[in-house]
């Protein structure tokens, strides 16, 4: 038997040579490696990694509310779910689409031809779903389907505002209306920030702002709804009642010109937008303008007693009921004789107001025109508002001067008449019409003397007294002045013999005035059409409610109606 | 020299436990502050829908056609008001009102 001891084991040195260099070689491609990724690749990696537990989260909040001045609501936003699909990542059986579908309420093979494009990378399958079906579709779990919040605009009011309040889109931008004017400040943005979240998906830490959510703001309006209310069903019971095509109602604060309410009629439901078509949308007492007839005596009697031409007791003959200006003649419905101003402005008499209007130099009546707020908007703020027409003085021939004087060849928005009317109502000035609720006292612009307006505001009280044209319009326990207009239509240029428009504009209580509600209805069909018949009761109907709602007080005793026969009027364009 | 290095080095270990702790604490109450912004954002939403159910509720339509035909209520006729003033006015627009009075 040999024994070796170890020492005496020898191999050969190529043998350790050898693995040492092998070992080197694999360091020097370690040390390669590690430079490389750390030299060149490093910002690549390092987002990689970021990537891995941070997030860009975004964060919406909704679209500011409207509200009337009490605080209720008119608008409000709140969440819905939109489904949407990344065709992509799609991979559903058939029975899942058809669940899918039978969630949606929409039918199999509309869905599968939204995700038939598989190179896009986001498609909507449905939009604004309810929030119970919402849920099921997320408990479904299905790959390359998921959810989005977006936000829906509601109008509890229905069509009862929804011509102020007008309208949003489909991704929560003003349309028409308030929506539209005050999109800025009701807007809400999408804020959007970068934040690392943990492996349980919490967030954990707020890395950066990469976007400020914008908080979108409330909106007060000075709508009352419960006047709204009030005139809106007024307004419908009207319209219904005497087969007209169109109707607005406008009722403004006396002291302050805001706007209380403001309805027209076709109206839409803004819940529901196919009911929307061109007739319904349009806001009629802001954007159309009509040739007010009557209700605009008052303006040129009011300036001819303010430059002293007349007074109240001022006789004017109208016999015999025709007056020929040029080779037009002006009518009254029949020969009234001699009549104060007074009167004239009681029995609304056509004669007696050119007469009247005529005695005045033509810049005299334009310039009370034009101060009274026709033939410039109403500064309301509202796309799209009317100026109506008035021509410049220079260009009026006699019988304009005269038909103007009655409110013919002068076209204004209900809006600018209600708001005309505020001199009669605050001594003399003319009130800026606004739609937000003012908390400070209004400052307007002095326009007739008070003298003159509270002689005015007592001259068209007697339009509701035995001998006036609106009888219908008395208010039990206040006293009301008011006037009618009854025009007929202008179509293509021409005055329709038998379609006409029917108004009335008045304020309460006249003691110290509170309300202005002006009426129009466009071509009541069921036999009335006066004025006085047609658009009183309505002034009668919201004017009656909506000083028992402001609780004013009463400045009359109670069973002050007289019954009496109308005084007819009618004009006949020049 | 020795006993100051393992000074330091216990110090060290210290606050690097002290850090990792404190982060630990830190992101335990941002997830915590996270989910209560998270409950006040569902009570927000919760509040609009509530509010558009009152404001749908409390609708004036609503409620007058409930008043008419439910309970058949009526606003009283003309002859049935009577107004009263009041003999010691409470305040200056009830007593000017008065005093215009015919």
């Amino acid at each position: 038997m040999t024994h070796y001891s170890a020492s005496n084991i020898t191999m050969s040195a190529w043998r350790s040579r050898i693995l040492l260099a092998m070992l080197l070689i694999g360091l020097l491609g370690l040390v390669g490696r590690a430079a490389y990724l750390q030299g060149m690749k490093n910002d690549f990696l390092r987002q990689e990694g970021e990537s891995r537990y941070s997030r860009i989260v975004e964060t919406s909040v909704n679209r500011g509310m409207i509200t009337d001045r009490h605080g209720e609501v008119l608008a409000i936003s709140t969440p819905v779910a939109s489904v949407c699909a990344n065709p992509r990542e799609m991979d559903a059986s058939n029975e899942q689409l058809e669940n899918l579908a039978a969630l949606l309420e929409m039918d199999v093979t509309e869905i599968q031809k939204r995700i038939a494009d598989k190179r896009r990378g986001f498609v909507y399958l449905k939009r604004r779903v309810l929030p119970e079906s919402a849920d099921d579709i997320a408990n479904m779990n299905l790959p390359g389907v998921f959810l989005k919040n977006e936000y829906q605009r509601f109008y509890p009011a229905k069509e009862m505002a929804a011509h102020v309040l007008g309208l949003t889109d489909i991704d929560d931008q003003g349309q028409e209306g308030v929506e539209r004017e005050w999109q800025e400040k009701l807007a809400s943005g999408l804020g959007k920030r970068r934040v690392i979240r943990d492996r349980k998906g919490r967030i954990v830490e707020d890395v950066e702002k990469i976007q400020a959510l914008r908080q979108g703001q409330d909106l007060i309006l000075s709508l009352d709804s419960g006047i709204q209310h009030l005139a809106h069903s007024g307004l419908k019971h009207a319209v219904e009642a005497h087969k007209a095509e169109a109707g607005s109602i406008v009722v403004l604060d006396a002291q302050t010109g805001e706007v209380l309410a403001l309805s027209n009629l076709p109206v839409y439901n803004p819940n529901r937008r196919a009911t929307i078509n061109d007739a319904n949308r349009r806001n009629r007492a802001l954007v159309d303008t009509f040739e007010p007839g009557s209700t605009l005596k008052p303006f040129a009697i009011a300036v001819a007693m303010e430059v002293g031409q007349v007074s109240p007791d001022t006789i004017v003959q109208t016999a015999p009921g025709t007056f020929k200006v040029g080779r037009a003649t002006i009518r009254d419905v029949k020969d009234k004789g001699k009549l104060s101003v007074a009167q004239v402005i009681q029995e609304s008499s056509n004669i007696g107001t050119a007469k009247i209007a005529l005695s005045l130099p033509a810049q005299t009546l334009w310039e009370i025109f034009s101060r009274s707020g026709f033939g410039v908007p109403a500064g309301i703020g509202f796309p799209g508002e009317a100026k109506g027409e008035l021509r410049p003085y220079s260009t009026w021939r006699p019988i304009e001067q005269a038909t103007m004087s009655y409110g013919h060849g002068i076209s204004v928005s209900l809006l600018q008449l209600a708001r005309a009317y505020t001199l009669f109502t605050t001594g003399g000035e003319l009130k800026p019409v606004s739609l937000l609720k003012k908390n400070v006292p209004v400052m307007g612009q002095q326009v007739i003397s008070r003298s003159t307006a509270l002689a005015m505001s007592n001259m068209l009280e007697l339009v509701t007294q035995p001998g006036g044209t609106a009888p219908l319009a008395q208010v039990n326990g206040y006293r009301v002045a008011g006037k009618t207009g009854t025009a007929h239509k202008l179509i293509n240029g021409r005055y329709a013999e038998d379609r006409y428009i029917s108004s009335f504009v008045g304020y309460a209580p006249v003691s110290s005035p509170r309300l202005i509600i002006a009426v129009m209805l466009d071509e009541p069909s069921a036999g009335q059409y006066f004025g006085g018949a047609v658009a009183a009761p309505v002034f009668n109907k919201v004017m009656t409610g909506a000083l028992r709602m402001l609780n004013v007080p009463h400045d009359a005793p109670a069973n002050n109606i007289v019954r009496f026969p109308a005084t007819l009027e009618v004009e006949v364009g020049g | 020299m020795v006993k100051l290095n393992i000074l330091l080095a216990l110090i060290l270990i210290t606050s690097a436990l002290g850090v990792v702790t404190s982060q630990h604490k830190a992101r335990s109450l941002f997830a915590a502050l996270e989910s209560e912004h998270e409950t006040a954002r569902q009570l927000d939403v919760k509040w609009g829908q509530l509010q558009l159910e009152q404001s749908t509720l409390a609708m004036h339509g609503r409620i007058e056609q409930i008043a008419r035909t439910k309970l058949n209520m009526k606003a009283p006729s003309e002859s049935r008001v009577q107004i009263v003033t009041a003999a010691h006015p409470v305040d200056a627009g009830e007593n000017s009102a008065g005093e215009r009075m015919p």
